[in-house]
């Protein structure tokens, strides 16, 4: 008696497989299915809707050569690099405005703004200041993510609890002091979340630029299998890099200790 | 930059900081303009701001920019009528029916941060070269944000105004439209505000990257023609037109809540 007591609230709190994941499995194979019927059935232009034997094994074509890991590693050169400017560039700037009422009226305003412009039109200038290679690529996504971690900072400067501003003067620590010690640790999650906007937003400069004009990197490679109509080698290369980003984004989010990857 | 860097106590008073940041920026283009005139800066990289702007009027009557203007603005609001539609219609499916949140919730959040609009290739393929390919990756690009904001302006419904309706015994139909919409309908509004800047980000650069529709094609044709204080314009202009859009959507939200 005692036995089946203790077994059965286990057994209905924690069946085998939960109501979500079976929900899930349906819905992902529901989808895989409907694609394939899609692909076979010829309503669509033909490889408009490749068959998902197709697409996997161009997936396996794609991830067992070198030749996309080279590519891959000038992308994530670009952004890494892009990242570390317009990331640096943007805590600078996010710190200065977010410690002075004055700077922040006077200037944050136009960040504010021009943040949410389209930040691609900017490619041709950045053609002609640093030239058709990585330079133009790094330029746009150093444009792209600096804004996003400027604001953040800033905000995330101005919702420091005062006690802890306090604290640091009271013990007449030095402005590196103060921004090592005091405002950067406390500023932890708005930074994390800062740099995950700003590496959302470079990672997509980066690529679309590409796409524009380039000979290496990822973006390249996608619009040139769009130029040879290769559309399963296109769909495998998307879905591998929305893996990635997915991943990236995750990564970044978890090491700063924040939860999930939602970024509204 | 300078003068703001450090106001005297005695200007921090005086002078507004909106007056500040104006004449930093005045003070910016006559700086290039002149470091561009005696030649420090090359005008074949750089055209002087006094070119560009002499170049204003030019490129808005030669190029038809009140015609692409239109364009790309009628694009964006096609792409917000769908995002209005699917973006809050699958964000209340979600809230109706628990399950259907839990499974697919961290899915959309993941195509928040996914670059979709690299998807613009596939696009151009199954749309073609027409306005639909930039509607639609605008549309879905901005997918996402519009679907979380009405799931999260549903959920944080204060739970005093459920019971309210629970009490008065409301059908789920009733309770939905009396209660729950009119409740989550300002975050739903922050959704579609952020969709729609989405859009327009991406049909802007859509149109810029595949030469065809609007404001985007406009920049691409000019740096194409070598036309460097036309593209420059054409850039300003664009984002006087994307800040004005901003500004626009943001006093509708502070009109549609007045009491925040």
């Amino acid at each position: 008696m005692a036995e089946t007591l203790r077994l059965k609230p286990a057994a209905v709190s924690a069946p085998a497989v939960s109501q979500v994941t079976v929900l899930r499995v349906v819905i992902i194979l529901t989808l895989l299915a409907s694609w394939e019927l899609l692909a076979r059935s010829g309503w669509l232009y033909r490889d408009v809707v490749p068959s998902l034997f197709a697409i996997s094994r161009a997936i396996f074509d794609l991830l067992s050569h070198g030749e996309y890991y080279f590519h891959l590693a000038v992308t994530a050169g670009e952004i890494g690099t892009a990242l570390l400017i317009g990331g640096l560039a943007g805590l600078a700037v996010g710190i200065l405005l977010g410690a002075n009422r004055y700077l922040a009226k006077a200037f944050e305003p136009y960040l504010y703004y021009l943040g949410p412009t389209p930040k691609i039109i900017f490619f041709p200038i950045m053609i002609m200041w640093f030239g058709v290679g990585p330079g133009s690529k790094i330029a746009l996504g150093t444009l792209s993510c600096f804004f996003p971690v400027a604001l953040s900072a800033a905000a995330g400067m101005r919702g420091i609890d005062k006690v802890l501003i306090r604290v640091g003067k009271s013990f007449r620590a030095s402005t590196w002091q103060m921004v090592t010690k005091v405002y950067l640790p406390a500023m932890r999650h708005p930074i994390i979340n800062g740099v995950r906007l700003g590496l959302g937003v470079a990672l997509i400069g980066t690529l679309l630029a590409e796409t524009k004009l380039s000979n290496k990197g990822i973006g390249f490679l996608i619009i040139n299998a769009y130029s040879t109509f290769d559309m399963p080698r296109m769909y495998a290369m998307l879905i591998v890099l929305f893996v990635l980003s997915i991943g990236a984004n995750a990564l970044v989010g978890r090491l700063g200790g924040l939860d999930g990857i939602k970024r509204v | 930059m300078t003068d703001a860097a450090a106001p005297r106590p005695a200007m921090r008073r005086t002078i507004p900081p909106q007056v500040v940041g104006l004449s930093s920026l005045v003070a910016f283009f006559l700086s290039m303009e002149l470091l561009i005139q005696t030649g420090v800066i090359n005008r074949f990289i750089v055209p002087p701001p006094s070119d560009i702007i002499g170049s204003f009027g030019r490129v808005i009557v030669e190029e038809n920019v009140f015609g692409r203007f239109l364009l790309t603005l009628s694009e964006c609001l096609i792409a917000g009528v769908l995002l209005t539609v699917v973006g809050v219609g699958g964000g209340v499916l979600m809230h109706r029916f628990k399950l259907l949140q839990q499974a697919c919730e961290t899915w959309v959040a993941a195509m928040a941060s996914a670059p979709i609009v690299l998807m613009y290739p596939l696009f151009l393929v199954i749309f073609g070269r027409s306005m639909w390919t930039m509607i639609m990756m605008g549309f879905v690009a901005a997918l996402p944000p519009v679907i979380l904001k009405t799931l999260e302006g549903l959920s944080s419904t204060r739970k005093v105004l459920v019971n309210v309706g629970r009490s008065f015994n409301l059908t789920p139909s009733q309770q939905f439209w009396k209660i729950l919409f009119p409740a989550a309908l300002p975050t739903i509004f922050v959704g579609i505000r952020l969709g729609l800047i989405f859009a327009l980000i991406n049909i802007v650069g859509v149109e810029f990257l595949i030469n065809f529709g609007g404001l985007g094609q406009l920049i691409n044709e000019l740096a194409e023609r070598y036309d460097l204080p036309g593209t420059y314009a054409a850039i300003c202009f664009v984002i006087l037109v994307s800040i004005l859009f901003f500004m626009t959507l943001e006093k509708i939200e502070r009109w549609l809540r007045p009491f925040d």
